[in-house]
């Protein structure tokens, strides 16, 4: 994936965020997260990923 | 809990007999020298009963009711139980009056999510799952306890008393004519959940209660739907809960729901509350005929054990030694498979065809088989009442990508009962052949069908070696004769489809215990190899070859 194509992503999710909104953001994320860990197919690719997005939150600073 | 005007044991579609205490004169007779005292005759209780009567064994059970358990309650029966409740020649009835069934249906706001189907195939002789009320499970295991001479059932006995005198244990039993003692070589508590056995001698069971809590509504309809399970997640009537439906026999449908947490418990035991949520269910479910409210109660999902099941002479079977949750059917199956494991064993050492330390496999096995259902029904309750915010948030996720895309349903499957394996346990061989895939050690022998019949059929009455060539079987059918008392060979070796089944070829053998467990397994077995293993598993080592 090129700069080009992140950042189309990262602005998809963006907006499709402000249309689902903050009550069911959280449940949004989950499904995405289980829909894209089914297409990557590696338990381990997914599992370092979801200890990756960790980093930077307030429990780990 | 029944309608206003009927008692606890008046049911729409089942009698409840009356059992009389026993006569003075009965219950003060000589008693034979090895006395096994049954405290409890529930289903767990009348099943260790007969599966001591089966090695030969007589016992006392003692009640303290006069009828059956009150309710339905436990309502499905595993496969597994279903060969327990055949070895012990109780299972006619069970055949006829249960509803066997495979499938399973999950929805989502009304769509379906998801249809399971438990393994079955045409070489299984029975199906994964059966729907009986528990009144019914206890009638038939009464039927074969009461035609058994060796048997001695007081109903209205209550124990209240228990002392440990040298080799034996003293019971004190209170009945309508009075109190007595009672001498027991051996005691099996199957007292139940409420164990007064268990706080007579000061043991706690431990381990977590989970939050969430069911309400069981059984009803009677004119329903037109198979024998197929139903779970029903965020149903209209119950937003954010779930429901579960279960066809019986007699026109009789088990309805459990969830109770929501602003939801008081005795404001839902209501009967007012209870038709109320039963008929926005059938709603649902675009049920429009007539129903009757038949029996209801609640339930909370715990997963308590004991840390030993044993206590000097004293075994604790059943609910009397843990309580698990309802989601995937282990309370009831988990309690028989313990019966049979102690009465085989207990029976075995009784008749000197074992040694005493066979009785030290029980705890490992059972406890084990209970942590296992732990961490299964852990599972289940996690998805069905989860309780943190994370596992909520995951399983509503789940839901609702399964809308969609079915790979997600399969999260909700709730993976129902399989017999345990006891991989670990003393009173089997523990084997290192990765190379051979032939069913583990201590795995239940899965069944096989013949032309004329299942390897089950076949087996004998105590161990059984399977051999898959006829001179491993004639060599030991020549010795087994003279050195051990309980083992019978079987010959497969004229049935090809049975060597894929068991990944056997000519110099194949599995030792197979009464239970129908596998003791040992080798893949190049010899007479004496089987023999050594036959007294080592039944701890018989100074017998010599
Ligand atoms: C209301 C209810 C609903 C249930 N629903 C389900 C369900 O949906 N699914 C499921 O799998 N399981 C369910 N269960 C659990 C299931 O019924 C038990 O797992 C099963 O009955 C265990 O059998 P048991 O013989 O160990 O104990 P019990 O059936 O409790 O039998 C114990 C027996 O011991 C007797 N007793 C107690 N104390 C003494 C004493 N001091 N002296 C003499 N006798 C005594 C009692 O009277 C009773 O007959 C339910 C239980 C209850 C109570």
């Amino acid at each position: 994936m090129n700069p080009a194509e992140l950042e189309r992503i990262y602005e998809t999710l963006a907006h499709k965020l402000d249309e689902v909104g903050q009550g069911d953001s959280e449940l949004y994320l989950a499904k995405l997260v289980l829909l894209l860990a089914h297409s990557v197919g590696d338990v381990d690719v997914v599992e370092k990923h979801i200890a990756d997005a960790m980093h930077g939150l307030k429990i780990t600073e | 809990m029944r309608p206003a005007g009927r008692s606890e044991t008046e049911s729409l579609y089942f009698k409840y007999p009356h059992f009389d205490a026993p006569a003075i004169v009965d219950r003060n007779a000589e008693h034979t020298a090895q006395r096994v005292a049954i405290v409890g005759a529930g289903p767990i209780g009348m099943t260790a009963a007969l599966a001591l009567a089966k090695e030969g064994i007589a016992s006392v059970l003692l009640d303290n009711k006069a009828t059956f358990n009150d309710g339905s309650r436990a309502i499905c029966i595993a496969r597994p139980s279903f060969y327990i409740l055949e070895q012990l020649g109780a299972i006619g009835p069970f055949l006829d009056k249960a509803l066997g069934w495979t499938t399973g249906r999950t929805f989502y706001r009304g769509q379906q999510i998801l249809e399971f189907e438990m393994p079955d195939s045409e070489s299984e002789k029975f199906r994964p799952m059966y729907n009986l009320q528990q009144q019914y499970i206890e009638q038939y295991l009464w039927n074969a306890v009461s035609a058994n001479d060796l048997i001695d059932c007081r109903w209205q006995s209550e124990v209240t008393g228990v002392k440990d005198i040298g080799d034996t244990t003293e019971l004190t039993v209170r009945d309508p004519h009075g109190e007595y003692t009672y001498d027991a070589c051996w005691v099996l508590a199957c007292d139940g959940a409420h164990s007064p056995m268990r706080k007579l001698r000061g043991h706690r069971l431990r381990g977590e209660n989970f939050e969430g809590r069911y309400v069981i509504a059984d009803i009677q309809m004119e329903h037109d739907y198979p024998t197929i399970r139903r779970a029903y997640f965020d149903p209209i009537c119950r937003p954010g809960g779930t429901a579960l439906i279960h066809k019986q026999p007699d026109n009789i449908w088990r309805i459990d729901y969830q109770l929501g947490d602003d939801e008081s418990t005795d404001d839902a035991l209501t009967e007012d509350s209870v038709r109320r949520s039963v008929s926005l269910l059938l709603q649902e479910i675009a049920y429009q005929g007539n129903w009757e409210l038949e029996w209801w109660s609640v339930y909370t999902a715990n997963t308590l054990a004991l840390d030993d099941y044993r206590d000097n002479r004293i075994f604790f079977v059943g609910d009397s030694a843990h309580i698990v949750p309802i989601f995937g059917v282990r309370g009831l199956n988990n309690g028989l498979a313990d019966a049979a494991n102690i009465g085989w064993k207990l029976g075995w050492v009784l008749n000197g065809k074992a040694g005493e330390e066979l009785l030290d496999s029980y705890t490992p096995e059972r406890r084990g088989a209970t942590l296992d259902v732990f961490a299964n029904a852990s599972k289940s309750a996690r998805f069905m009442t989860p309780n943190t915010y994370g596992w909520k948030l995951m399983r509503d996720a789940a839901l609702s990508l399964a809308l969609t895309h079915p790979f997600a349903g399969e999260l909700a499957n709730p993976r129902q009962m399989t017999a345990f394996t006891y991989g670990q346990s003393p009173a089997v061989i523990i084997d290192d052949m990765p190379l051979f895939d032939g069913p583990a050690v201590g795995a239940l022998l899965p069944d096989h069908k013949l032309p004329d019949g299942y390897v089950s059929d076949q087996l004998g009455e105590g161990f059984t070696v399977l051999c898959f060539s006829e001179t491993l079987y004639t060599a030991l059918t020549s010795v087994i004769g003279r050195t051990a008392k309980g083992l019978c060979a079987l010959n497969l070796s004229q049935y090809p489809a049975v060597f894929t089944a068991y990944s056997a070829d000519e110099n194949t053998a599995y030792l197979i215990r009464p239970d129908m467990h596998i003791a040992a397994r080798w893949q190049h077995a010899t007479p004496q190899k089987v023999i050594d293993g036959f007294q080592r598993v039944t701890f018989n080592l100074e017998e010599a070859l």
